[in-house]
């Protein structure tokens, strides 16, 4: 829980520096440097797969009194625990907390491959039933304590993105846009949503609809994954997806809005300049240190690669056709994120958040299963200045993946509340996690945030099933 | 008039194989054969159905040729059994199944990453199961057999 922070990060500069050298004398000898490569421009090694792709699942364990770690001058306690897999949240006008909770996806399994790799991936996830709920956390006292909790929508097919605008919530569940009408202090929806646009959501190999929407209420802009790792199931069916659309929040028409971005996971306005920024989780099976998962501004009309190419012209050779034509316009990333950490949370940071993480974004790493020794496990803050990134990805939240290589947590979303609160959404022990600066937090008093620090961390471990 | 006794070469009393274990094994040529013409297929259309195709056509193969393996190596025990022909019939189904693992890892790969080697396994994989089904059908090595 505390960590000294400094040293932390002089640490992170040595590992930086000796990082390419390590990874071109371990390339030798077949070893994967612990820590991924993370910055602006990723060193990229040549793909290479062997017989058999890296599996490396973490097995779920229980937090027991643990805590994940956070830096000095910061403390992290559970609000919620015993959700149906929390993926994404949204913090509404009033301070209460709308989780959108499921799982997705429909993919047929189509070769033996997808049957055996399932079983064993699925070892390191929730053995949980999806949600497809929003459930509503409520701190009435402002205290830190979300005594409040109430189900604000269910029967939902598997919400994902979240976002409030024009006095209303919008969900993206798999397969559609939908919104509901919200008066402020309500903890229930007031009927049954409206459905602004079908979303592409056939086979959903990457299920998740991210969201977000424009300063002025105006677009909202939907993250639609690939149906595929590289096009192992046709190209056909990746006619709408590895996109972002915006999406008219008005009249639900929509226009493509950028391309070639396998699967955006998680999107985010930057606050003041009405750009979109998003968190992609690149390809798979081509290497440990291949493809940096990433965090890009979005373009209007940009391709950014998939499946043609990777970081910018990196030609994939697994596809065909192959498409010279596409990739010379296929636009490098602004932030490698490290290789298969699985980013599914952005958040742009606040002030209150305290100095040192006041202007930047915070990243929610759901960890790794194609790399050994496994990555992310954690949330990053990269900090940004003059609007873009600068400067090194500095560990927030760590401690979910242990000594043991057991995973406690996987974090998923991550949310600044603008009081000086960061939520983390953890789909495998199934809690909603709050950091606060120590007695800093506004709206949250410090003697009452220390108790409730000090509590042991209680029934997420109920909630995760045993290893195995 | 010699009255020496004639001597007739004949060819040893060896136990054959049985008509079910000669099935399974023969089952596993069409497969074979199948995933490698679907290998074909994809490498000539890119069309991702015919590999799922050639993955599953592996599956089954792997299916007879491994049951055929472990019956022919249980048959060993029969002294009678263990002709010079069984053996290299037993040694090339062995073959078969570690030359059909592997393709089967090939073929794990994702999309194209797979071609064109995934081509070459199928290849050796039509050829071991052929040569296997030589010596289970009672081909020998010789051009033709000598009779006394």
């Amino acid at each position: 829980m505390t960590v000294a922070h400094a040293r932390r990060s002089k640490t992170t500069l040595l590992t930086r520096a000796l990082v390419p050298a390590l990874a071109i004398a371990l390339a030798a000898c077949g070893g994967t440097p612990d820590e991924t490569y993370t910055g602006p421009s990723p060193d990229l090694p040549k793909p290479q797969r062997g017989l058999f792709p890296t599996l490396k699942i973490s097995l779920p364990t229980e937090w027991g009194d643990t805590l994940p770690t956070v830096p000095e001058g910061y403390e992290i306690a559970p609000i919620a625990d015993n959700l149906l897999i929390p993926r994404q949240m949204l913090v509404l006008p009033n301070g209460d907390i709308l989780v959108a909770e499921g799982r997705g996806g429909r993919a047929p399994k189509l070769t033996p491959k997808d049957i055996i790799a399932g079983m064993i991936k699925a070892r390191g996830n929730t053995q949980v039933e999806s949600g497809n709920r929003l459930t509503l956390l409520r701190d009435a006292d402002g205290d830190g304590t979300y005594e409040g909790r109430s189900v604000f929508a269910d029967n939902l097919d598997a919400p994902y993105g979240l976002a409030f605008g024009n006095g209303s919530i919008y969900v993206a569940t798999q397969d559609a846009l939908l919104r509901f009408p919200y008066t402020e202090g309500a903890v229930n929806a007031a009927g049954a949503p409206e459905e602004i646009t079908r979303l592409p959501g056939a086979v959903n190999h990457h299920w998740t609809k991210a969201l977000t929407i424009s300063a002025d209420g105006r677009y909202l802009f939907v993250g639609i994954g690939s149906d595929s790792n590289i096009t192992e199931r046709g190209l056909a069916i990746e006619e709408n997806r590895a996109m972002v659309w915006q999406v008219d929040a008005q009249t639900g028409f929509h226009r493509v809005f950028a391309t070639g971005l396998r699967n955006p996971t998680a999107l985010a306005m930057q606050p003041g300049m009405d750009q979109l920024w998003a968190v992609v989780n690149e390809r798979d099976e081509i290497g440990d240190e291949l493809v940096p998962d990433y965090l890009t501004s979005v373009r209007p009309g940009g391709f950014y690669g998939w499946p043609y190419s990777y970081w910018g012209q990196n030609v994939d050779e697994r596809v065909r056709p192959q498409k010279p034509e596409l990739v010379a316009r296929a636009i490098a990333p602004d932030f490698a994120l490290g290789s298969h950490v699985a980013a599914l949370g952005v958040a742009f940071s606040t002030p209150s958040m305290g100095a040192q993480f006041a202007n930047g974004v915070f990243v929610g790493q759901h960890g790794s299963w194609n790399r050994n020794p496994p990555v992310g496990y954690k949330v990053s803050f990269v900090p940004f200045s003059n609007g873009k990134p600068s400067g090194e990805m500095i560990d927030f939240a760590t401690g979910f993946l242990g000594q043991d290589g057991k995973a406690r947590g996987r974090p998923v979303g991550v949310t600044v509340d603008p009081r000086g609160a960061l939520l983390i959404a953890d789909d495998l022990a199934n809690t909603i996690w709050r950091v606060t600066p120590t007695g800093g937090a506004q709206g949250a008093p410090a003697t009452p945030a220390a108790p409730a620090a000090a509590e042991p961390a209680p029934a997420p471990a109920a909630a995760t099933p045993p290893a195995g | 008039m010699d009255t020496r006794p004639v001597v007739v070469t004949q060819p040893p009393l060896h136990r054959p194989l049985h008509p079910l274990h000669m099935l399974l094994v023969s089952s596993a040529f069409p497969l074979f054969l199948g995933a490698l013409l679907a290998d074909i297929a994809y490498a000539r259309s890119y069309q991702i159905q015919w590999t799922n195709f050639a993955s599953w056509l592996l599956v089954g193969a792997m299916v007879f040729a491994v049951i055929g393996l472990v019956w022919a190596l249980v048959s060993l025990i029969t002294p009678t059994a263990r002709t010079r022909t069984r053996l290299f019939y037993v040694a090339l189904l062995a073959l078969t199944c570690v030359l059909g693992f592997i393709n089967s890892l090939v073929h794990a790969m994702d999309a194209w990453q797979k071609m064109p080697q995934a081509l070459v396994w199928s290849v050796l994989c039509v050829l071991s199961i052929g040569a296997t089904l030589w010596f289970a059908l009672g081909g020998t090595l010789r051009r033709r057999e000598v009779l006394p």
